[in-house]
């Protein structure tokens, strides 16, 4: 389309750093570098997916080396869904973030966009390399700005959970690095299609697979080390916690899918995969049952991420095994869908925040009169969160009891069911108290800005949308790399 | 792999092993960050020692130019580790983070 | 001084002390330490088992810099890897730079300078002879990276020590032109970087691929500007904050 694929790559992860720089550079004007940006990036990754669409796969060879001297970009249907569901996630927190930082906040507002222009490049940046170090250093790009973005609000709370969402992350980075190490040790290659050819059982491919695993696990929030999440995206902004649980905490997880599937495969059939799963199930139950019994908001939509994140892990020893493109089907509607119902979700909660200055769920009584919109917002949201038709969560959901059941993997299917009752729960503790009538009057509800509404609202119609869009989602996610073979050398 | 690199090895997975005790069991934050660059350094020397080829023989550059990579980004995390460090102390008063602060 | 509280002092002296030493049970190897002590000394026996697992015939990749060297514009193998065949990744650490301090500034409140150096003659006079010295070094530094070590980050780092001797003598206060010229700096190095790569692709290649024979020139200029960059971001580092910028309080332009 227009260009080749490989400029669209480029440009998809030049355009948003060029635009951090600028909206540094003059921070008078940060908001409406950010707007135009943000619709320019969304485009780029439009055409970048058309162009795949068109044109199959490919690979960009930066500065033209080629892997194994140089690193790769590699673009493919699941770099693809991922970026747009990053866009579909990103456009709708710029707009929703041009009403959240008022214009007398000037600080806030003219560090936001950076930040945040910062952390759309490096995720774009990530989920098209194609080299597991360049990975590490999109990975503490990411880590960076979204601590910096953590700690904006600069609430004592929000600080201090941003400080230890810095240091689990730095943990997390430098065993993922020492695991490169091994990596490369051992076989050679950094390159990730090289090391598909190269790796091969062994004492180097364990310890790699320990190290990077655990560590991408603390940047990922995956049972047992999910501990700093719930403050780390409860205090923070609410256009920064959808940022965190929709996208952010969704890239080690994708870095574990691109590892275990091309790089990790030997170890298949050891109890790695089962180890992760287990825990998966851990994380629904424990996250769920956490999620039910907080009484604040944003609390509850966090451990509710804790919980959802376990979802992604419970296939893994399937996608290992064989019938990869289904289960592989599975495990992404699911990112894609819980990306969107949740950003929805903490949006909703921020409008709530703002109208009301009460986070309590106590208060929440006869909100559906006074905010309808945003009570709306939610309950689609909650819809897709507990899988009800027609969401995309159900599809996913569906598609995960799909893969479970031809496995005949039982356990999974009854945990899948159980959370999703679990969830019906924590959902309706929010909802229920909003369909009373409120004996007393809301003291002076403030207006919440339209375009805070409107983009909460958007990002919850995406998620009802996204179950009627199953079929183009698995459509593009077919679209893999025809050949394995690198040039150069 | 030649007896320099293994020693250079081992070395560096045993400063990382400590740096990683440190950054989890002690609460003072200036310790913890401290001990994230115990680690990292650790993990450079383990890639110094992969580019060892032989005394006197040329070594293999990739792993140098990742470690120089690796510094420069260690500093940043950790000047960005080390402000937000010194912002919790002046919110809270006190240079750590354990105990629960759930909610506001 | 830590003094710790030893059996030779009166009691009540050694309970006052141990109360203010907090640091003393910091340390203390509870049992909660005693396990993950347990768990970290285990994984890293299995790491070192690793190590000595690793195969000796593994094919690395100095043969394949040596053989491409000369395409590469310099002549130190270092430098050829990491402006050039991995200079992706130079340019995302560069970024990494620019984003450490917009994250220092947009959560800590105005720099303060953290040392205070007695203002003696003999520093004045000593700093004020090293300052040029070390831009001469940093320099060279660069410029002779293309052949030996060395190259921008070492150059940088050198005007980084230099900026900070600068601050701790407090030689000069930056007036306000001065700060208006601090933005720009911090971001020269990484604007240069992107706007090559971008130019890279233009000129007919992929991103980064410097034109043919040209690729020294390139280099030159690209590191020459993240020389700068980098010092900047460095004493910006140390200051922990926005020299003369708003506190967080304030909420006015910053």
């Amino acid at each position: 389309m227009i260009f080749d694929t490989t400029v669209w790559m480029s440009l998809v992860i030049l355009l948003p750093l060029a635009a951090a720089i600028t909206a540094f550079l003059l921070p008078r004007h940060a908001l409406a570098i950010g707007l135009t940006s943000s619709g320019l990036i969304v485009l780029s990754v439009i055409a970048l997916t058309i162009s795949l669409v068109d044109g199959g796969a490919a690979r960009d060879q930066m500065g033209g080396w080629g892997a194994p001297l140089g690193i790769d970009l590699v673009a493919d249907g699941l770099s693809a869904v991922m970026l747009l569901m990053t866009a579909a996630v990103g456009l709708a927190i710029t707009i929703y973030a041009k009403g959240y930082f008022p214009a007398r906040d000037a600080h806030k507002r003219a560090f936001f966009w950076p930040l945040w222009l910062f952390l759309w490049g490096s995720l774009n940046a990530l989920f098209l390399s194609g080299d597991i170090f360049n990975l590490f250093v999109t990975l503490e790009l990411l880590g960076l700005s979204a601590v910096a973005l953590t700690a904006l609000v600069g609430k004592p709370t929000a600080v201090r959970a941003a400080m230890r969402y810095l240091l689990v992350g730095l943990a997390g980075s430098m065993m993922y690095l020492l695991g490169v190490a091994f990596v490369y040790a051992g076989y050679g290659a950094l390159d990730i299609a090289q090391l598909r050819m190269l790796v091969a059982d062994g004492p180097p491919l364990y310890a790699a697979a320990t190290l990077m695993t655990v560590g991408l696990m603390m940047k990922g929030a995956l049972f047992p080390l999910h501990f700093w999440l719930p403050p780390a995206h409860a205090n923070a902004a609410a256009p920064v916690s959808a940022l965190l649980s929709a996208l952010v905490v969704k890239a080690p997880f994708y870095i574990m899918l691109r590892l275990w599937m091309d790089v990790l495969y030997p170890l298949a059939d050891t109890a790695a995969p089962q180890v992760l799963s287990a825990l998966g199930i851990a994380a629904i139950l424990w996250g769920s049952i956490q999620a039910l019994r907080q009484p604040k908001f944003k609390l509850l939509v966090a451990y509710s991420t804790v919980a959802q994140l376990g979802y992604l892990f419970l296939l893994i020893p399937a996608l290992l095994a064989d019938s990869r493109p289904q289960v592989l089907g599975a495990i992404v509607s699911f990112m894609v869908a819980h990306a969107a119902a949740k950003a929805a979700a903490f949006l909703s909660a921020g409008n709530i925040l703002h109208a009301t200055g009460d986070e309590q769920i106590a208060s929440f009584t006869g909100l559906l009169r006074t905010l309808p919109l945003t009570v709306t917002t939610f309950a689609l949201a909650g819809l897709s969160l507990v899988a009800l038709p027609p969401s995309g969560g159900f599809i996913a959901k569906w598609l995960l009891l799909d893969r479970a059941l031809a496995n005949g993997d039982w356990w999974l299917v009854v945990v899948i069911i159980a959370g999703g009752l679990l969830a019906a729960g924590y959902v309706m503790r929010v909802l229920g108290p909003t369909f009373r009538e409120r004996e007393t009057k809301p003291t002076n509800a403030r207006a919440v800005p339209r375009s805070m509404a409107l983009s909460a609202f958007g990002l919850s119609v995406l998620a009802i949308i996204l179950g009627f869009m199953g079929v183009y989602l698995l459509d593009l996610l077919a679209i893999e790399p025809v050949s394995m073979m690198v040039g150069g050398g | 792999m030649t007896e320099t690199a293994l020693l250079y090895m081992v070395v560096g997975v045993v400063l990382f092993g400590m740096g990683l005790f440190a950054l989890v069991a002690y609460p003072h934050l200036l310790r913890k960050i401290l001990a994230m660059n115990v680690m990292g350094t650790g993990t450079f020397m383990v890639f110094i020692a992969i580019a060892h080829n032989g005394d006197n023989q040329p070594i293999d550059p990739i792993p140098h130019a990742l470690v120089i990579t690796g510094i420069v980004v260690a500093v940043c995390s950790t000047g960005l580790a080390l402000a937000l460090a010194s912002q919790v102390q002046a919110l809270t008063g006190q240079p750590r983070i354990d105990g629960s602060e759930r909610e506001e | 001084m830590i003094v710790t509280p030893n059996r030779m002092m009166p009691s009540r002296k050694r309970r006052k002390l141990r109360d203010e030493n907090y640091i003393d049970d910091d340390v203390k190897l509870t049992p909660a330490r005693r396990v993950i002590l347990a768990m970290v000394a285990v994984l890293t026996v299995v790491l070192v088992m690793a190590v000595f697992a690793v195969p000796d015939d593994v094919v690395r990749l100095t043969q394949l810099t040596e053989d491409r060297l000369p395409e590469s514009g310099v002549s130190n193998t270092v430098t050829a890897v990491l402006i050039n065949f991995r200079g992706y990744d130079t340019f995302l650490e560069v970024s990494v730079l620019l984003l450490s301090i917009i994250g220092v500034w947009s959560v800590a409140r105005r720099a303060r300078v953290p040392v205070k150096v007695p203002n003696t003659p003999v520093l004045r006079v000593f700093v004020r002879l090293l300052m040029p010295l070390m831009v001469i070094v940093a320099g060279y530094l660069l410029w002779i990276g293309s052949d030996v070590p060395g190259g921008a980050f070492q150059g940088g780092a050198v005007l980084g020590g230099m900026g900070v001797l600068w601050i701790a003598a407090a030689v000069d206060d930056p007036g306000s032109r001065e700060r208006r010229l601090l933005r720009p700096l911090l971001i020269v190095g990484m604007a240069f970087f992107l706007g090559a790569g971008a130019l890279a692709i233009v000129v007919g290649g992929s991103m980064m691929q410097y034109p043919e024979g040209e690729a020294k020139t390139w280099i030159l200029i690209i590191e020459s500007a993240a020389t700068f960059s980098i010092g900047a971001t460095l004493v910006m580092l140390f200051l922990g904050g926005q020299p003369g910028g708003s506190s967080r309080e304030d909420g006015k332009k910053s």
